[in-house]
């Protein structure tokens, strides 16, 4: 089930990475990211409305690859 | 002035890398805290929003002094031996912000403090603050959200909730009443410092003209305080605002507060409220009615 | 979490004290078994959690095994304070020749526990402070000094006991404080302290109270006596509601989302935290709201807690709608509970903006919160609307 008030974006190149994938694993505090088996992201769904805006992701993966988005502002 | 704390304050934070402390950590510094340190076994080294960790509050006492205070906010089974070790190591102002540690544990505490000649707030507290001094604790959040609630002034605060002491700030705030102190002194059935053991304190400091209180059911705190009001001919107008009148109805159930519970009938808030106005005390209907009733209170004071 | 008697005298049982002889019994049957086991006068007694137990009639006495027996049945329906009989006590009833009271509890004033102590035991304590003031000693000791049979000595002897009752009472308090402390007791009474005509000295009814925040510690003892894990042993048990409302919120460590209490009325309330909770119950009664429930939240709860929290109470039979209130928050971030309270409403099938009679939490990320309560059309105020005005609007709603 996709989130009622966040969606977090990741382009496809850092999806990929293995080593930005163990890192938005590391530092987000609500479980939004998971790792599949070969390594590569995966974004958690049912965690996403317990995203804290922290930005913490964001900082943590390349300029500009990830995204949360609030959908409540659409 | 302010009691407690100024700008010059010096403290550490025990169990510093905790997700509570952490925050505190950030929301202390954003205010102009000096934190010196901070501690968690094992962690030394690292630091904390820049504030470096120790393993113990004597290598931070070797290394930078002896601080004026801490706040300790560590798992409730660790509580009494941080505190033990604040007191060891000549710590006078402890702020216990843990919450559910059995009383006969705080007891130990404070008897600790009493012979140490420190002074312990809390526990299941949010501690101190002085609008534009300091502030040491979790009152009022994040700075920007504790300038909006909390601004300097006249009125010292002192409550048994944390949320509530913010509550009122704000609404003095808004009526244009600043705080001189504001103390959360926690919602346990024993707490390290009580509302009569605040007044000489505010007594004695020349910036506070007059008190709110946040009281609910439980405890003989308020029967405490109007015997102390009434014994010292206290020069500070109090205003208080007495919560949980619905529980007077409902002896031996618990809500809120570990303090809360209703005992006896000495711990209803009728009978609270009885002996608080016996004493000169205002007691307030609404905490709008708070920031009107202190300023009248002040007018015939002075 | 109250003891009962049974429970409280297994306690001291363990800790050495004297007790007459005597056994827990759950049928007729037994009663009349346990009665000629025992020989000679009986006991009867109802084992209710309130006290006037005597007074209600459910204390019995008995001379014989079909006596004692047709006392089960007679205090067993018995209600004390709206309570019936949990179990029976049977005991042999012991010829006295005078009665002692003490008692342990503390003294928050002092913060430190205090003994009481007695020579006009079996009566009401609080008269005896009254009437007889100089048969009631109260006496200080210290939680960080080794506990001494000294203390014991100065409370009983400071009433005029001497001699070998002297003696042979101050083992028996000295082990009441002992247990007091070693168990997070609130309180740990005894009244009374029996001395039989033969000299002996036993306990004849006794009382504990364990410090709910300490059951985490004792759980052995607890589960040795069969006190269950689920039992909070308040004034009356818990509902259904409120242990589910328990379950819920031990789901995950983040906040609480809980301490629900049930109620009859039909305005839902979600309200924090400590003191904003008892600050709002009291305003929405003031107004002449009708509360379905008590509740806390704070600490920051999550998203899901406070989801589980509201569907929880949507679902609750009577329940028309909801407020949500709190005082300003501090670390308690409003957009967080706003997300929790709008997504507990839409998957109980309601529309957050009729269900929602005010959204009134100020304070930490308010404004990202008041985005999400305008998407939704949820109608919400901030700080310049005080809790009693924000708990008239939510009444007048209904």
């Amino acid at each position: 089930m996709p989130g009622l008030f966040i969606d977090v974006k990741v382009a496809a190149e850092a999806a990929k990475d293995t080593e930005i994938a163990k890192k938005l694993v590391e530092v987000c505090a609500v479980d939004i990211f998971a790792q599949n088996d070969d390594g590569s992201l995966r974004v958690v769904e049912e965690n996403l409305d317990e995203c804290v805006l922290c930005d913490l992701c964001i900082d943590a993966a390349p300029k500009g690859t990830v995204e949360v988005i609030k959908l409540y502002e659409s | 002035m302010s009691i407690f704390i100024t700008k010059d304050t010096t403290f550490i934070i025990q169990g510093i890398t905790g997700r509570e402390a952490v925050n505190l950590t950030r929301e202390n510094l954003d205010y102009g805290a000096k934190i010196i340190g901070g501690v968690t076994p094992g962690r030394r080294g690292r630091d904390v929003y820049g504030v470096p960790v120790y393993d113990s509050v004597k290598q931070i006492a070797e290394a930078h002094g002896t601080p004026d205070g801490s706040i300790v906010s560590v798992p409730p089974r660790f509580t009494r031996d941080a505190v033990f070790e604040a007191l060891e190591n000549g710590i006078k102002l402890i702020v216990v912000v843990t919450e559910n540690i059995p009383r006969g544990q705080v007891a130990q505490m404070v008897e600790l403090a009493n012979l140490r000649g420190a002074r312990i707030i809390g526990p299941n507290c949010l501690g101190i603050i002085s609008p534009d001094e300091a502030k040491m604790g979790g009152m009022g959040g994040p700075a920007a959200n504790t300038r909006q609630a909390y601004t300097k002034g006249p009125v010292g605060v002192m409550s048994r909730s944390g949320g509530m002491t913010t509550e009122i700030a704000s609404t003095l705030t808004a009526a244009g009443l600043g705080q001189s102190t504001c103390v959360s002194i926690g919602g346990d059935a024993i707490v390290g410092t009580t509302y009569a053991e605040l007044m000489p304190y505010f007594e004695a400091d020349s910036e506070t003209k007059a008190i709110a209180i946040y009281s609910e059911p439980g405890g003989r705190m308020e029967a405490e305080l109007a015997e102390w009001v009434k014994a010292h001919n206290s020069r500070l107008p109090i205003v208080a605002f007495m919560a949980g009148r619905f529980m007077d109805e409902m002896k031996g159930m618990r809500f809120g507060h570990a303090g809360t519970i209703v005992e006896g009938k000495e711990d209803t808030t009728s009978e609270k409220i009885e002996r608080m106005e016996a004493a000169g005390i205002s007691v307030a209907e609404r905490i709008e009615e708070i920031p009107d009733l202190l300023r009248k209170r002040m007018t015939e004071a002075s | 979490m109250r003891f009962y008697e049974y429970e409280s005298k297994a306690l001291f049982r363990r800790h050495g004290m004297p007790l007459g002889e005597g056994q827990i019994v759950n049928s007729t049957a037994e009663a009349r078994a346990a009665a000629e086991a025992i020989g000679g006068p009986i006991v009867v007694k109802s084992q209710v959690l309130s006290g006037g137990r005597m007074k209600a009639g459910a204390v019995q006495f008995a001379d014989t095994p079909d006596e004692a027996a047709a006392k089960y049945d007679f205090v067993l329906p018995i209600e004390v304070g709206g309570e019936t009989a949990r179990s029976v006590l049977v005991e042999a009833k012991s010829p006295v020749a005078h009665e002692y009271f003490v008692s342990v509890t503390w003294d928050g004033r002092r913060k430190l526990p205090v003994l009481l102590f007695s020579d006009m035991g079996g009566i009401d304590i609080e008269e005896v402070a009254e009437t007889h003031p100089e048969h009631l000693s109260r006496t200080h000791f210290s939680t960080i000094l080794p506990l001494s049979e000294r203390i014991a000595k100065e409370a009983i002897s400071s009433v005029g006991v001497s001699g070998g009752d002297l003696n042979r009472l101050v083992p028996i308090v000295y082990r009441l404080m002992q247990v007091f402390l070693q168990y997070d007791l609130t309180l740990a009474e005894i009244n009374p302290v029996a001395k039989l005509e033969d000299g002996s000295f036993i306990v004849l009814d006794g009382h504990v109270d364990m410090e709910a925040e300490a059951r985490g510690d004792h759980k052995k003892l607890l589960a040795e006596l069969g006190i269950g894990e689920d039992e909070t042993r308040q004034a009356r048990p818990p509902t259904e509601f409120e242990l589910e409302g328990a379950r819920l919120n031990a789901v995950d460590h983040r906040g609480v989302a809980g301490n629900v209490v049930e109620f009859d009325g039909n305005l839902g309330l979600i309200i924090g935290a400590g003191g904003g909770s008892l600050t709002l119950f009291d305003a929405v009664r003031k107004h002449g709201g009708k509360p379905a429930n008590y509740c806390e939240i704070g600490g920051n709860p999550s998203v899901g807690k406070a989801c589980n929290l509201t569907k929880l109470i949507l679902g609750k039979p009577g329940v028309e709608k909801i407020a949500v209130m709190m005082n300003v928050v501090s670390n308690t971030r409003v957009d967080i509970v706003a997300r929790g309270v709008i997504k507990g409403c839409l998957e109980a099938g309601k529309d957050p903006s009729k269900v929602i009679t005010i959204f009134r939490i100020p304070g930490a990320w308010e404004d990202e919160g008041f985005k999400i309560l305008e998407k939704y059309g949820v109608e919400y105020c901030d700080r310049s609307v005080s809790m009693y005005e924000a708990a008239g609007r939510a009444v007048a709603k209904l």
